[in-house]
């Protein structure tokens, strides 16, 4: 395997991710990255000096409105599948002490 | 002709002649969910009480001469990542176990529009991550030709509960071939439509770029009829787009005498099987029959197709996943200590293995100091395929080859090896790329009793060709499927 994804690594990408793994996953997902990373390599073999990295296959743009609010409130139906709500607002964990 | 083996065109056709009505449609397909849902398991949730009632609504509106479409009254299955509203919607994850939208998503809007009786919400690989409906939280879906062979995926549940008679079409996306796979797996017709022409409001984001909404259903008359129903500009997606040539039955003609045809060599190499290779060439071959203009050509590129959107799909879904933190809704762990760590215990114990996989993949692909050489290198070769493409189209009309390299797998073989299954997408997956519309029907059946699919791969905006190419194809074909026991 040419990619050895290290222990700090896939700390650092759980922190991107947001994502707490168990020792055991830790192991998988070492693996598994180090593979997939092997296999997307391939990409290299490409000479892609000069080619513009395409993010859309249409020329899109930008879409443009009015700034004119349409909705009304909608409290309600937003805190409706919320785990945890009072008086109107999401409750999250303590955040500052 | 039993109710349930009628298409959804006919069905509707028989409301619309007062030889059936829509209650009597309903009642006849929940019938069947129940007997064959023990054995399948193509749903997530079925709202008999609500397809009632809707089909009772409709009824009413079809008999005052309100709905008059070619749909009206019949019933149809939705993929568990498009949002309806006050029904469950859980992405097949645990993360949206109790999730229910209070919003409709604009294809289904669309669907209801057009007189549609939504039964219940189709069962699919966690957020549409997986090519077997095997990473489902809720369990795996069985192909009906077959029980112990996966239904492809990860439109799986959409495409099994067509091929059951559970119902008479359904919606799935397709961000790598997770329509024309399953359907291909299934013994039915799939489309995934030009990027930007069915509204991606509503649809739970995998891959922004990538994911088409699109028709799973019994043959190519139904295909397009759902498609003009389900295609609209919608200014809530930013990149849907304006069409004015939607009018896709038209295409519904028995003549490809001029199409031209290409056959790109590379989807004929190592890896297909046999069978298939022989049962989509002998497909080409009835097409030049009818006065195709078949030709072998090197599409190239093909190998590199795979990287590229794993690379693309994962940073992608690394970013869309994002939302699922615990707070605005979906599922929330017991015990935590602070913002960061509830965040962490709470996309742990939601997420399944193969999303979790993604995302890390993704994340890193992301990362300052990786981010040139994976992710932007990925779009340059994304920009590289489309050339190829632009190439072909240049020269053919239609571009003719396998779904898939084998037929459905066994339940079980696919997940061991996440790169093995990757694999698999390879004939399907620069269609996504690309942004252009492919098209699965049903070409024959291999030695073990399981359904091929063929490919007919358009230029952006060109499914009249493909629906064109399908129909005359059908006609030539005969019909196809097994016979589902009602």
């Amino acid at each position: 395997m040419a990619n050895i994804i290290t222990d700090e690594t896939i700390e650092y990408v759980g922190i991107l991710a947001k994502l707490e793994l168990s020792e055991e996953e830790k192991e998988q997902a070492k693996k598994d990255m180090g593979s997939m990373l092997d296999y997307i390599d391939k990409l290299g073999e490409l000479d892609t000096a000069g080619v513009e990295p395409m993010s859309h296959v249409f020329p899109v743009n930008n879409v443009f409105r009015e700034d004119v609010v349409t909705n009304g409130d909608d409290r309600e139906n937003i805190l409706k599948n919320a785990p945890e709500e009072k008086d109107g607002m999401f409750v999250v964990p303590r955040t500052f002490d | 002709m039993s109710i349930l083996d009628m298409t959804a065109v006919e069905l509707a056709a028989a409301i619309k002649n007062k030889e059936v009505t829509v209650k009597e449609a309903t009642l006849a397909v929940l019938e069947q969910i129940e007997k064959k849902e023990s054995a399948y398991h193509c749903y997530v949730t079925v709202d008999k009480e609500g397809a009632l009632k809707k089909a009772q609504e409709v009824q009413e509106k079809i008999d005052a001469g309100e709905l008059t479409g070619p749909l009206a009254g019949v019933p149809v299955a939705i993929k568990d990542n498009m949002c309806t509203e006050g029904l469950l919607t859980t992405c097949s994850s645990r993360i949206l176990g109790n999730f229910v939208p209070t919003f409709s998503s604009e294809a289904v809007l669309n669907l209801e529009k057009a007189g549609a009786v939504i039964l219940g919400k189709t069962n699919m690989d966690e957020f549409a991550m997986g090519s077997t409906t095997e990473t489902s939280a809720f369990g795996e879906t069985k192909n009906p030709w077959n029980p112990e062979h996966v239904p492809g995926g990860s439109s799986g549940g959409s495409a099994a509960a067509v091929a059951a008679n559970e119902c008479f079409y359904a919606l799935g996306s397709d961000t790598g071939g997770s329509i024309r796979q399953p359907a291909s797996f299934c013994g039915v017709v799939g489309l995934k439509p030009t990027y930007g022409t069915v509204s991606r409001y509503g649809l739970i984001a995998y891959g922004s770029s990538l994911d088409q909404i699109g028709p799973l259903c019994k043959d190519v008359t139904d295909c397009a009829t759902i498609m003009e129903v389900i295609a609209s500009h919608d200014l809530k997606d930013s990149t849907s787009v304006e069409r004015e040539d939607t009018d896709f039955t038209s295409a519904l003609v028995d003549d490809v005498k001029g199409m031209k045809i290409g056959i790109p060599r590379d989807y004929f190499g190592e890896g297909l099987d046999p069978e298939v290779k022989a049962a989509v060439l002998k497909a080409a071959q009835q097409l030049k029959e009818k006065g195709a203009i078949v030709e072998e050509f090197d599409l190239s590129l093909v190998e590199y197709a795979i990287p590229t959107y794993y690379t693309i799909a994962a940073a992608e879904a690394s970013s869309n996943l994002e939302r699922f933190d615990g707070i605005k809704y979906g599922y929330r762990t017991e015990d935590y200590n602070g913002l960061h760590n509830m965040y962490k215990k709470s996309r742990s114990e939601g997420f399944g293995a193969e999303v979790k996989r993604r995302i890390m993949l993704g994340s890193f692909v992301l990362s300052s100091g990786y981010y040139d050489a994976y992710y932007l290198k990925a779009l340059r070769v994304k920009a590289l395929i489309k050339k190829a493409f632009d190439e072909a189209f240049a020269k053919y009309d239609v571009i003719l080859g396998p779904v898939a390299p084998t037929t459905a797998p066994k339940l079980g073989d696919s997940l061991s090896d996440p790169i093995k299954m990757y694999l698999g997408d390879i004939y399907t997956i620069s269609v996504n790329l690309a942004g252009l519309p492919g098209l699965s029907i049903p070409c024959g059946v291999d030695s073990k009793g399981l359904p091929i699919g063929l490919q007919l791969i358009g230029d952006c905006f060109m499914e009249k060709k493909l629906i064109q190419t399908a129909y005359a194809y059908e006609k030539a074909r005969g019909a196809f499927g097994r016979k589902e026991e009602n």
